[in-house]
């Protein structure tokens, strides 16, 4: 309990900020011409990604926790986990105002038609019940196991982030092929897991 | 669209080119400008770009705001250079654009390897503004310099039973770094080939640029000589070109050989025919804000349309 102030005044707070260091510095780029001479293409390629490695970070918090014991993330997770949804919305508003003009009904029309955005969709859409049930009235309202089942759901959002994220190249890039390694070596290791305690004590 | 033949313009409706600067300088003023400043977008050196292509604007050109000089030339997709978009510039310098030679064989009078100038001698050069638009979603509105096809398939006389006529860029890993292998071992099988049906090639818009903005160069958009086919996604427009093969058949072109599914030989811009991952309905300008339609043979289906009557664009994308 000694920590708490210390977590809850400073950790918290610096944390917070580095994660919107992103937006703030894509912010500035954007208005002072940093970026390329496409910056509309930019600010959502590069909301993407953050959105993505948030997703990998809040995946990393497990296994690091069970590998050596100790993990300093497990207190922000639920932060870093709202900041993925935060550059997932400024990625989605990118595609929705000005790659479509505000036209939703094209929009969703697009949804189905093409399986790239189709996981762009899916990604963002398993993430919205996490986001809307990250407060601690709804972790009371829902019990503890309730709501940690639910928030399984980052695993598909993972999975098919970094599939959208794949599609969208053209060529074989080591970028997203990157993304996805670390996406299956972190869904793998709960896999993993789970098979063992299954089988577990026959197992060992 | 009504496409005057040169002669039908009167000296009278020719726009002074001082009125016409001072429209252009209005436009963007008026348009760009503000987007760029929002955007970020660098327009210095604009004005100075826009002197270049100052020729007066021809049956076949668009009057469309011309997309700024720095952004022509420092946001390329070029990957014998890199696959990022401004790799093209940070890396094209390496390129020795003379001399040049460009072999010319298959079912032609007299095949041989030309020098370029030579190749090039007797051709009156000249500015053409056409909007470019990538298969990727994004279009530029760009003059180039150089001088019509057709002019060099008649120089070249071809024979009757020549049906396709093929195009092959350099091969140099020196000169064009990204040729090399990556680090994942992968990269385009090279050389790059691009190809056109004849009745394409003749085509009045179908154009052999040595340039942009009024001048040759530079390296990153192509030199010392491209294809720019401008209702046809940009990919069409193979660069560096050391090779001109007339041929029988439909050649195979690197980004169908890359991948069938996705591109084939055609790829006539068609905002109802969508690429297998995403709509081709809309494009992003570059220096616009929100995306515009796509215009079907990216506007210029009164020059191209009649080419593919009866054809199913859906299968002959």
């Amino acid at each position: 309990m000694r920590r708490e102030p210390f977590l809850k005044w400073v950790a918290k707070p610096v944390v917070f900020l580095l994660c919107l260091f992103p937006a703030a510095r894509l912010a500035y780029d954007f208005f002072t011409g940093g970026l390329s001479f496409n910056p509309i293409d930019d600010v959502t390629d590069i909301s993407g990604r953050w959105t993505l490695r948030f997703l990998l970070i809040t995946l990393a918090v497990t296994p690091v926790r069970r590998l050596t014991g100790f993990s300093p993330l497990t207190r922000f997770r639920r932060m870093i986990g709202l900041f993925a949804f935060f550059y997932a919305m400024i990625h989605l508003a990118m595609h929705v105002i000005f790659g479509f003009v505000f036209d939703i009904g094209a929009v969703l029309r697009d949804i189905p038609q093409r399986p790239f955005i189709t996981a762009g969709f899916l990604a963002w859409i398993a993430m919205l019940p996490l986001a809307l049930t990250s407060t601690r009235g709804w972790i009371a309202r829902l019990g503890g196991r309730r709501w940690q089942r639910l928030h399984r759901l980052v695993y598909v959002s993972a999975a098919a982030g970094v599939i959208h994220y794949f599609w969208n190249y053209k060529v074989t890039e080591p970028g997203p092929v990157l993304y996805i390694g670390l996406a299956a070596l972190l869904l793998g290791f709960r896999l993993v897991t789970r098979m063992r305690s299954r089988s577990g004590p026959s197992a060992v | 669209m009504l496409i005057r033949k040169p002669d039908d313009v009167r000296p009278s409706e020719i726009t002074p080119e001082t009125l016409y600067r001072n429209r252009r300088d209005f436009l963007k003023a008026a348009g760009f400008a503000s987007v760029a400043s929002v955007a970020g977008l660098g327009v210095s050196g604009c004005a100075e770009a826009e002197v270049r292509a100052a020729s007066q604007l021809g049956p076949y050109d668009t009057d469309e705001e011309q997309t700024p000089y720095e952004a022509v030339t420092g946001y390329n997709n070029f990957y014998e250079f890199g696959t990022a978009k401004d790799e093209p510039a940070r890396y094209a310098h390496t390129l020795q654009p003379r001399p040049w030679t460009v072999q010319v064989d298959g079912l032609v009078r007299d095949p041989k390897t030309w020098d370029l100038d030579d190749l090039l001698a007797g051709f009156t050069m000249e500015d053409r503004v056409y909007r470019m638009r990538c298969v990727e979603g994004w279009s530029m509105v760009i003059p180039w310099y150089g001088f019509p096809m057709a002019g060099l398939i008649n120089k070249l006389e071809p024979l009757p039973s020549a049906r396709y006529v093929r195009m092959e860029t350099l091969v140099d890993e020196e000169q064009m770094p990204g040729q090399r292998r990556g680090f994942f071992g992968y990269t385009l099988d090279w050389p790059y080939v691009e190809g056109l049906r004849m009745d394409e090639a003749r085509n009045p818009l179908t154009f052999m640029a040595l340039g942009v903005y009024g001048r040759e160069g530079p390296n990153q958009n192509g030199a010392p000589i491209r294809l720019v086919v401008p209702w046809k996604y940009g990919f069409k427009g193979v660069k560096s070109i050391v090779r001109i093969s007339f041929v029988e058949d439909e050649p195979l072109n690197t980004w169908q050989q890359e991948n069938s599914r996705e591109y084939r030989f055609f790829a006539n811009v068609n905002p109802n025919v969508d690429h297998p991952r995403w709509s081709q309905a809309r494009e992003q300008r570059i220096g616009e804000l929100f995306k515009r339609e796509t215009l079907m043979f990216n506007g210029y289906a009164d020059q191209v349309a009649h080419m593919y009557e009866g054809m199913d664009l859906r299968q002959f994308f």
